[in-house]
């Protein structure tokens, strides 16, 4: 049988994927709300967070569209787009794929024109992020209890707990930004980017705090991010140039 | 049954049917394919690649396990791990949403909140990829232009600085040890940036063990 990497069937299997992922959220999504509900958390409240997580997905969506692009000229369109839409990120699927399509001996700038080959990339780049998921699956309850039972007792030490699981996360990726920073200027600019932000945000903390312009609280995240991100093309500019 | 128990149990309920329907649905593209094409991979191929990936994607797949479900709660953690994405997208958006709505992670309110940032964020990543991909010949050349690069480049730096000015300055105490041994490690070592994932569960970990003594010494 022929193949191609933008087949028709690929682009089918890719919408039942996609369907599916849209209507476990859509599922998720409603059953929430109603619960929200019953919790007497107020309409306005429930509609704020949908329009700041929907403002805040935007950039890094475009993001992940772009790597679907950038896997295409391999791949094809339908597999990343099926790939980056569940369960994966471009960190694991970029190196599952090239590593299979190393082990094979292909020319990652060309499509893969075997669909043998293109079935090997397919499997490893499946199997290779599965086990998060099985655990989910059949150990989420008891890592859960696990959590309840070292927070539980003590309400101050419960809170501090979970303080620092959020600091742990964020003080890797504020590490993160400094790793290029030995390689001269340019090097800084994630660091400058970062700082913009930051900066954004502190501006954005008074003006809710002392002006009591409390609607932005909401909003603050998605603005002082897509501020930055703006900032970053005269900041990498500038520095690049520097450097 | 309490209220909030039944609640968190059909979570439950719902979310295994729907991880172990998501699971099949998974494993069945690499063998829709196969069939299909009449094309079963040569499995040493197979073999040589998962090597390449699974020692390090399966050890952060677990881990991730751990620590973020504690932050994206019961319904956020079976949405999550499903839709993929996690500590670029659906964690930050779920702190986010929670920070804004002023609950706390290991509340009821908390659990729900999460879930609707969750479910929001993957249904409009969803639409914005179905949309970018249908219009690919148009947005192709503007998203990979010279002058939007850096925009997307740096949305990781973009995104922490607002998030972890947040945090930082409400446990300062906390943050300073973690954030100085990360950043140093970074400095050192640059090549440890592509294994962040890594690093996330080592963060905690500290965190948590200078919170602890911390507290032990009353100094929090």
């Amino acid at each position: 049988m022929n193949f191609s990497v933008n087949d028709s069937f690929l682009y089918a299997v890719t919408a039942v994927v996609i369907l599916f992922v849209l209507a476990q959220s859509v599922f998720f999504l409603v059953r929430a709300v109603r619960r929200a509900k019953q919790l007497k958390i107020s309409g306005v409240v429930i509609r704020r967070t949908v329009i700041s997580t929907t403002l805040f997905t935007a950039a890094p969506a475009l993001a992940i569209l772009i790597s679907v692009i950038s896997l295409s000229g391999f791949l094809g369109l339908p597999f990343p787009w099926l790939r980056l839409s569940v369960l994966g990120a471009l960190t694991y699927e970029l190196p599952a794929a090239t590593t299979t399509a190393n082990a094979i001996g292909l020319n990652l700038s060309e499509y893969v024109a075997n669909a043998q080959d293109f079935s090997a990339i397919a499997w490893v780049m499946t199997l290779g992020i599965i086990p998060g998921i099985i655990l989910v699956l059949f150990g989420l309850k008891k890592i859960q209890k696990g959590v309840i039972s070292l927070r539980s007792g003590d309400k101050k030490w419960g809170t501090i707990f979970m303080d620092s699981l959020f600091l742990g996360l964020i003080s890797a990726f504020i590490g993160l930004v400094f790793a290029d920073v030995t390689k001269g200027t340019a090097g800084w600019t994630p660091v400058a980017v970062a700082a913009v932000s930051a900066l954004m945000m502190a501006i954005c903390g008074i003006l809710i705090k002392k002006c009591h312009i409390t609607w932005l609280e909401q909003y603050a995240l998605p603005l002082c991010m897509l501020a930055a991100m703006a900032a970053s093309i005269p900041l990498a500019n500038w520095m690049g140039m520097v450097g | 049954m309490k209220k909030e128990t039944m609640y968190t149990e059909s979570v439950h309920l719902y979310g295994r049917i729907w991880v172990a329907l998501g699971i099949i649905l998974l494993l069945s593209v690499p063998v829709a394919i196969s069939v299909h094409y009449s094309a079963w991979p040569v499995w040493n191929y197979v073999l040589k690649g998962l090597l390449g990936v699974a020692p390090i994607y399966w050890t952060v797949g677990i881990i991730e396990v751990f620590t973020y479900s504690p932050m994206l709660g019961t319904g956020g953690t079976y949405l999550g791990f499903v839709t993929g994405n996690l500590s670029n997208l659906k964690v930050p958006a779920a702190l986010n949403a929670m920070q804004a709505a002023g609950v706390k992670a290991d509340s009821e309110e908390g659990e729900v909140i999460s879930t609707i940032a969750i479910a929001t964020s993957s249904i409009v990543t969803t639409l914005i990829i179905a949309v970018g991909v249908l219009l690919l010949g148009k947005l192709k050349p503007i998203l990979e232009s010279d002058l939007l690069k850096p925009c997307f480049a740096y949305i990781t730096p973009a995104l922490i600085g607002a998030l972890g000015v947040v945090y930082v300055s409400k446990n300062w105490k906390i943050a300073i040890a973690p954030l100085v041994f990360m950043i140093v490690l970074f400095i050192i070592m640059p090549s440890l940036a592509s294994s962040v994932g890594i690093l996330v569960p080592v963060g905690v970990l500290l965190t948590m063990g200078v919170s602890r003594l911390l507290y032990k010494k009353n100094l929090l």
